[in-house]
């Protein structure tokens, strides 16, 4: 199996994860699909790593996943802060910071 | 202990009673306290002065010159500026005179300004402007002595705007401080013409061990120092055109002009000049515009004294025409001449501005001659002090200043040439001398009695007013901080002031006799070794004959004799005489009224002008100008920035959605480019 098969997955899940990230309005949502692209990303990185025989690939899968889970505990906590001071759970609601 | 050691002493006392008085002054038990240390700090500094005289005579006369390096402020490519005295017979002789005199001036002001609220500030001045004097006249280098310079005209503005709510006084103080920055900047730009023109060194004795080799005679870059040193000194010692702050000073409190004029500040440009003549043999040309100046400004000043009816400005006036002496004779290189009259100087005119103190503390604050007279019977002891005074200003056979000014007067006659014109002004200014000395003590000693003198002799009562006021504007005052105090003093019933002025009596009356023609010659022989290696001033000491000696002498006495006699028919005898003589002479009366209309003048030259330009910088050119500037680069910024700020709209989605598509086209471009 060549690795092209891997990048078509891995485009494939991207895709998703970011035409998710454009159409859906909940940040719940936003933050999954975002884990979608960093995987997809890492999938292509692992797939690569294993192409070239070396483990520099599967090394930075692994930091991916580290920012992710950061990104995912900041996100998830804004998330609940908005819940509890009952602020729309809705990023196009949420535009207080327009120019 | 050396001589260096002494003058450390003598250099740190004045300033730890100043820092003391200035930080814990305040706190101190006792209502004088502050003053007493004031004038202890000043009086061991004269002791200490004393030690650095006695160790100094020590050594052999060809040894008597010190130095001593304190630290260093920077040591670098042809810069060496350090913390150095100089310790030689000029030096000492100018830390004597002006630690001696201004110890007895602040034992004098721990009365007169007693009852005035800024009594410990007064004091902490005063021992800052003492302080600075010294260090100016200890300076070894350039560095030191451009600070000791800056710091006495600092130190003059604050103690002339002492009472800082009076108008009056703070603008006297501005004038002062500004006509003085002028001669900062002269100084520190002579400097830069000597030093880096040509010596190479700010070390004053390098400099003038140099300045033979560096310039060749009458150079221009070194007449151009020289001459800038000179407008230091013409304005430190108010010489004209730069002599319009110094009766405007006269808004300080007594002491203070009696400090200012006799002992610290107007003294330093003799000093300078003195201490700079090596450069000024070399320099001729600079030396001429010295002599001319001093000669101009002396029957100038003597002239406007004649008219004045402020009783501290014809004192004021006639220390003007004194130091016009004195610059006149070291321009002239009779340095010692020049020295020797500061020296008697600074006794008489201390000695007459106490005595006008307590005149004035008679009189509740009044200081209009006008308004004076018959003072001879209610202030027995001040009528002795001030005619001790006048006689030796006005040069009265035997009193101090008819040596010292005969001396003078020799010495510029003898070196022959058209120094001759300057020798028959010189007499000239010595009949003015005497002719508005005793204008000043007649019409405020003798006549009838004004009520002030009369209270005070019935009733030893001095007369107060039912409100302070100011003497210059007579607007009405209160007595709070800002102001003078509510205490008016005479020395009848003050020790301290009687001390302060019976010890510079004796000196006005007796300090001539260290320097008599044909009996002694102790200033100098004392100041010889400075002034060894001058040719030209060996030729101008014994310049003058005996005869002419003699004949100025008694030239002198006759002068000074007639000079009163005249005054005496004038202000006393037939007073009609004055009022007469002063509409006959109507121009003449208003030149020195109105004080040849120097005032005037620079009012109409720099001052009007520079406040209608800073008016329209202000304005005009502040408000459309600058203002503008400022105001267009922040709206076209914000035009710039409201366009780009549309962009912004706060939807997450449209800013992922631009993200994704601005990669997806950097990948397609980088496609494209790879096929």
């Amino acid at each position: 199996m060549t690795v092209a098969w891997y990048l078509v997955v891995s485009a494939l899940i991207f895709c998703v994860g970011a035409a998710g990230v454009l159409v859906r309005r909940s940040p719940l949502v936003i933050l999954l699909c975002l884990e979608l692209m960093l995987n997809a990303g890492n999938l292509a990185l692992i797939a690569f790593s294993r192409m070239t025989g070396t483990g520099d690939g599967q090394i930075f899968a692994i930091i991916v996943m580290v920012v992710a889970a950061c990104e995912v505990v900041v996100g998830l906590g804004i998330i609940v802060a908005l819940y509890r001071r009952r602020l729309p759970i809705d990023v196009d609601q949420l535009r207080r910071l327009h120019g | 202990m050396s001589p260096t050691t002494w003058a450390w002493i003598c250099l740190a006392l004045p300033l730890a009673g100043c820092l003391f008085n200035a930080f814990v002054g305040r706190h101190l038990p006792g209502e004088r306290t502050a003053g007493w240390i004031g004038t202890l700090a000043i009086g061991l500094s004269f002791v200490a002065a004393v030690g650095a005289f006695v160790a100094l005579m020590g050594h052999s006369p060809d040894d008597r010159t010190f130095t001593s390096t304190a630290w260093d402020y920077a040591d670098s490519v042809g810069v060496n500026a350090k913390l150095t005295i100089l310790i030689d017979p000029l030096s000492v002789y100018m830390m004597l005179v002006v630690s001696g005199v201004s110890a007895l001036i602040h034992l004098y002001s721990c009365v007169y300004v007693w009852k005035d609220r800024g009594f410990v500030r007064y004091f902490a001045y005063l021992n800052f402007f003492v302080f600075s004097m010294l260090l100016l006249v200890m300076a070894g280098n350039f560095v030191p002595l451009i600070i000791g310079w800056a710091f006495v005209g600092a130190a003059s503005y604050m103690l002339i705007s002492f009472w800082f709510r009076r108008t009056t006084a703070t603008r006297a103080g501005i004038k002062a401080f500004v006509i003085n920055v002028i001669g900062d900047v002269g100084l520190v730009l002579g400097t830069y013409f000597i030093v880096f023109r040509g010596s190479g060194s700010l070390d004053f004795l390098d400099t003038f061990k140099h300045v033979q080799a560096a310039f060749p005679p009458n150079d221009s870059d070194l007449v151009a120092g020289c001459i800038l040193l000179l407008v230091g000194a013409f304005a430190k010692s108010a010489q004209v055109p730069l002599h319009t702050w110094l009766p405007d000073a006269m808004e300080g409190p007594t002491p203070v002009s009696a400090l200012i004029h006799a002992a610290t500040m107007v003294t330093a440009g003799v000093y300078l000049i003195a201490r700079m003549h090596p450069l000024f043999e070399d320099a001729t040309a600079a030396a001429d515009v010295g002599t001319v100046v001093g000669c101009a400004t002396l029957v100038i000043a003597a002239t406007i004294a004649l008219s004045q009816t402020d009783i501290k400005r014809v004192i004021a006036y006639s220390t003007m025409s004194q130091i016009g002496y004195m610059i006149m004779a070291v321009s002239a290189s009779a340095y010692a001449a020049g020295l020797f009259h500061l020296f008697t100087h600074a006794f008489f005119k201390a000695l007459l501005f106490m005595a006008a103190g307590s005149i004035i503390g008679a009189m509740g604050g009044e200081q209009s001659l006008d308004k004076m007279g018959g003072f001879r019977r209610a202030l027995p002891f001040t009528f002795a002090c001030f005619l001790a005074g006048g006689l030796a200003l006005s040069a009265f056979p035997l009193f101090s200043g008819y040596f010292s000014k005969d001396d003078i007067l020799a010495l510029i006659g003898g070196e022959g040439g058209w120094h001759w014109i300057l020798y028959v002004l010189g007499y000239l200014g010595a009949f003015l001398t005497a002719l508005y000395t005793f204008r000043m003590i007649f019409r405020a000693f003798l006549g009838p009695e004004c009520k002030e003198a009369r209270e005070l002799r019935e009733t030893g009562h001095i007369a107060h007013h039912e409100h302070p006021f100011n003497p210059e504007t007579y607007e009405e005052e209160d007595t709070d901080v800002g102001f003078p105090g509510p205490g008016h003093y005479i020395a009848e019933q003050q020790w301290p002031m009687k001390v302060a002025m019976g010890t510079l009596a004796i000196g006005a009356i007796f300090g001539g006799l260290i320097q008599v023609p044909f009996v002694d010659d102790l200033v100098n022989v004392y100041l010889r070794p400075d002034f060894v290696n001058d040719p030209t001033y060996e030729k101008v000491i014994n310049g003058p004959s005996d005869g002419l000696v003699i004949f100025g002498l008694i030239l002198s006495a006759v002068i000074a004799i007639g000079g009163i006699a005249l005054a005496y028919v004038i202000w006393v005898r037939r007073p009609s005489i004055a009022v007469a003589f002063r509409e006959r002479f109507r121009p003449l009366y208003e030149l020195s009224f109105h004080k040849w209309w120097f005032d005037e003048l620079y009012d109409a030259v720099f001052v009007r002008p520079g406040a209608t330009v800073g008016r329209w910088a202000s304005n005009v050119f502040e408000r459309v100008v600058i203002d503008g500037l400022v105001n267009g680069t922040v709206s076209v910024v914000r035009a710039g920035s409201s366009v780009v700020r549309g962009a912004q709209d706060g939807f997450l989605r449209v800013y992922a959605a631009l993200l994704l598509l601005g990669l997806a086209l950097v990948a397609l471009w980088f496609l494209l480019q790879s096929t």
